[in-house]
């Protein structure tokens, strides 16, 4: 066990399966020279050298579209996407092969493929460049879709993904790469399609992943210190698939529950959630299940503005507590009782 | 009209005045002086040259049976077929040693077929029947066979482009001697895709083949209205890749430029092929191509590869009529039974909906049919509701959660 920050532990997790198999091999814009936009690939070209750590031009669809073949033919490459922003220009080889080849084609040929790419906003970046957009493969069977919020799932989603036969889009957050959390030794993959309860509790199921993972973490934590509150924590993991049962099994217990995303809410990853657990605890709730998503704009640049659009702790403490309200808690002495609009 | 701004194959059409390639032509000549090496060399080219035209005849019959086959509902969905493009077909497979892999386009049954994969499976992957060549699962449009390394017919314009730039990667990676073919359409050279491709292949000195099939139309669109450079093997030249346009209607040209293309690729120097072919139906089976003039539908009554060939042959004395009806027997043979064998395949099971997903098993992996719930009626919350005397007081259970 060390503790390291989620970029070390993608870093370190890239290095040991590099060294551990000769076919993982890496592909993506400035990745080598330049050691990586956001340093992930660090002195991985000096030690791995130009066949296992690839520069290529900026042409996402014909590099996303190069790795998925030479995954065909058993190789495990792992794509950067500089952005997830950036991989809606390789949607067609995303969406329209990867996630085709193995069914289409009657099981005879899989895609070992990871494709690892930083979504969130907050760092003023604008429109573009800001976008939480895992929705899009979230959506698509076929592709598995992991979004780890800790290094320690970092670590073990990462193993997981490039261990596994099928593309699996690897979500990461330009907010985390900083965080810091234990890292355990060894090298256990965790399991794809399984949701993580983070923090058992009683008084309110609270949702996230990613970011919003390592958000409800704080909130939980905070809250049972500043007012007793004992929320359960449910960290997503996997977007696909989801593991509605142990969302659904959790809000059975707490009878409440608060979804956070930095997506937009609209059709968003909550809306699933929230839908889920209406299909599978409707007649357990004591309350309307409660979204917190990003402000549905185009991210503006303008700090204030950023700043507003973003879900921040403070919007998920009051989620919380208007909820809680309306399920009429005995431990919210400072909840407004506001109906929610 | 737009027709006339078309690439037309450069050589004329009638057979007698098509270049011979110069090994048969001194073939021929020495032939003549009785030496039996000479004669078994001969004899050999000419066997070749009789397999050219079965394949060739192999591929239009079994398309026409495909197109009566759609017509009669056996065959569903989309129905492109390679009529017109026989002797690209066959002097671009002939030139592919069998572990060197093909990715092609929607247009691919005469591919699959020359691949050597058995056309039972090819016709019972156009019903749609589990002993297709993709189990049912890809139809008319997506033929894959890892035995015959046909790695996809694939039903998005230029989506295999980029595949097959990485499998040849991957065989770089390897150290191994194997060449990707990549062919594509005349409308393929107008995508992103093309460009990345092939800018990607020149760069790392991939094992690759770029194959534009040109039949001057992408569906109704002429090559005219579609490129700026109607000249569309010259593309090569902004990759610095070695390109050549070779008479498609040739299989012996086809497989000479093709062999080429295959040393040259398998030496870590891709290369960018145009065959310039004709399309003699519409774009699919469903297509009645009105969009062609009274003038072009003319001309293409006088533009039939297989015929051409054929005659090519005959004058040659490499086929005669006895010869040319045993192919024909044979062939219709291996095609009625082909679609016989496809009538009685089975259907896939509902049952094997949800088997190929994943290749790994993965946890909470949604197998429901549409209107099933996503959850068991649940028990209700044990706390409210005292409940009769004598009701069964089922507590409420965590279980029945089913993802």
């Amino acid at each position: 066990m060390s503790i390291m920050t989620y970029r070390q532990a993608l870093h370190d997790t890239l290095r040991a399966e590099m060294l551990r198999d000769e076919s993982v091999f890496l592909m993506g814009e400035e990745i080598g020279v330049f050691e990586g936009s956001y340093k992930i690939t660090a002195g991985l070209l000096k030690e791995f050298g130009e066949k296992r750590v690839r520069d290529t031009p900026i042409a996402e669809e014909g590099f996303a579209g190069a790795a998925i073949g030479a995954a065909m033919l058993g190789l495990r490459p792992v794509v950067e996407m500089m952005t997830i922003n950036f991989s809606m220009l390789a949607l067609d080889q995303i969406i329209n092969h990867a996630a085709k080849i193995y069914g289409m084609f009657g099981g005879q040929a899989s895609v070992p493929l990871v494709i690892r790419t930083p979504g969130g906003g907050g760092q003023q970046l604008g429109a573009t460049h800001s976008q939480n957009i895992e929705l899009f493969y979230a959506f698509i069977p076929g592709i598995k879709v992991v979004a780890p919020s800790t290094p320690a799932d970092a670590k073990a989603l990462l193993l997981a993904a490039i261990r596994d036969n099928d593309p699996v889009l690897f979500l990461e957050n330009l907010a985390l790469y900083n965080t810091k959390g234990e890292v355990p030794d060894g090298d256990t993959p965790a399991e794809i399609g399984k949701a993580a309860v983070t923090r058992p509790g009683r008084d309110l199921t609270l949702i996230g992943y990613s970011r919003m993972g390592h958000v409800a973490a704080e909130v939980a934590a905070q809250l049972a210190e500043s007012d007793g509150l004992d929320i359960e924590v449910v960290d997503l993991c996997s977007l696909r698939p989801l593991d509605r049962a142990t969302i659904v099994e959790s809000v059975r217990k707490t009878h409440a529950a608060v979804v956070l995303e930095d997506d937009w809410l609209t059709y968003g990853i909550g809306a699933e959630v929230a839908a889920s657990i209406s299909d599978g605890a409707f007649d357990y709730l004591d309350a309307p299940v409660r979204r917190v998503a990003m402000a549905e704009v185009p991210m503006p640049y303008a700090k204030p503005l950023e700043t507003a659009a973003l879900p921040s702790r403070d919007d998920v403490i009051n989620a919380i507590r208007q909820t809680l309200a309306a399920v009429g808690h005995r431990a919210t002495p400072l909840a407004q009782g506001v109906p929610h609009s | 009209m737009a027709s006339q701004a078309r690439p037309r194959r450069s050589a004329p059409q009638a057979p007698p005045a098509r270049s011979v390639p110069a090994e048969e032509t001194t073939a021929k000549h020495a032939a003549a002086g009785t030496a039996p090496a000479v004669r078994k060399k001969t004899e050999g080219r000419h066997e070749q040259l009789r397999s050219f035209y079965r394949d060739m005849l192999l591929v239009r019959r079994f398309e026409e049976r495909a197109a009566r086959a759609y017509t009669e509902a056996l065959i569903g969905g989309y129905c492109h077929l390679n009529l017109g493009e026989e002797a690209a077909v066959v002097g671009l497979m002939a030139a592919l040693r069998p572990s060197d892999y093909l990715f092609t386009t929607y247009r691919e049954h005469g591919y699959a077929l020359l691949r050597g994969i058995a056309p039972t499976r090819v016709m019972a992957e156009l019903y749609g029947r589990v002993d297709g060549v993709s189990k049912g699962w890809g139809g008319s449009m997506h033929m894959f066979d890892v035995t015959h390394r046909l790695l996809g017919g694939y039903g998005i314009v230029g989506g295999q482009l980029p595949l097959a730039t990485g499998a040849a990667l991957a065989i770089d990676y390897r150290g191994g001697d194997e060449v990707v073919m990549c062919t594509l359409g005349d409308g393929t050279a107008a995508i992103g895709a093309f460009h990345e491709s092939l800018n990607i292949a020149a760069l790392w000195h991939l094992p690759i083949v770029f194959v534009i099939i040109n039949n001057g139309l992408g569906m109704g669109t002429t090559v005219a209205k579609s490129s700026a450079e109607p000249d569309l093997y010259k593309r090569g030249a902004a990759y610095r890749m070695e390109a050549a346009r070779v008479d498609g209607f040739d299989p012996v040209a086809v497989h000479e430029a093709a062999a080429r293309a295959v040393t040259s690729a398998r030496e870590g120097r891709p290369y960018l092929l145009e065959v310039v072919t004709e399309r003699l139906r519409g774009h699919s089976v469903v297509d009645p191509a009105k969009y062609r003039s009274a003038n072009e539908i003319e001309r293409l009554k006088h533009e039939d590869p297989v015929q051409i060939f054929g005659a090519k042959l005959t004058a040659d004395g490499v086929l005669n009529p006895d010869s040319i009806a045993a192919i024909e027997k044979e062939v219709v043979g291996i095609v009625t039974a082909a679609a016989d064998f496809a009538a009685n395949s089975p259907h896939p099971e509902v049952g094997t909906l949800f088997d190929y997903t994943y290749a790994t098993p993965v946890a909470n992996d949604s197998r429901r049919l549409p209107g099933q719930p996503l959850f068991e009626p649940a028990p209700f919350p044990a706390t409210p509701a005292p409940a009769p005397a004598g009701a069964s007081a089922a507590g409420a259970s965590a279980a029945g959660a089913s993802a």
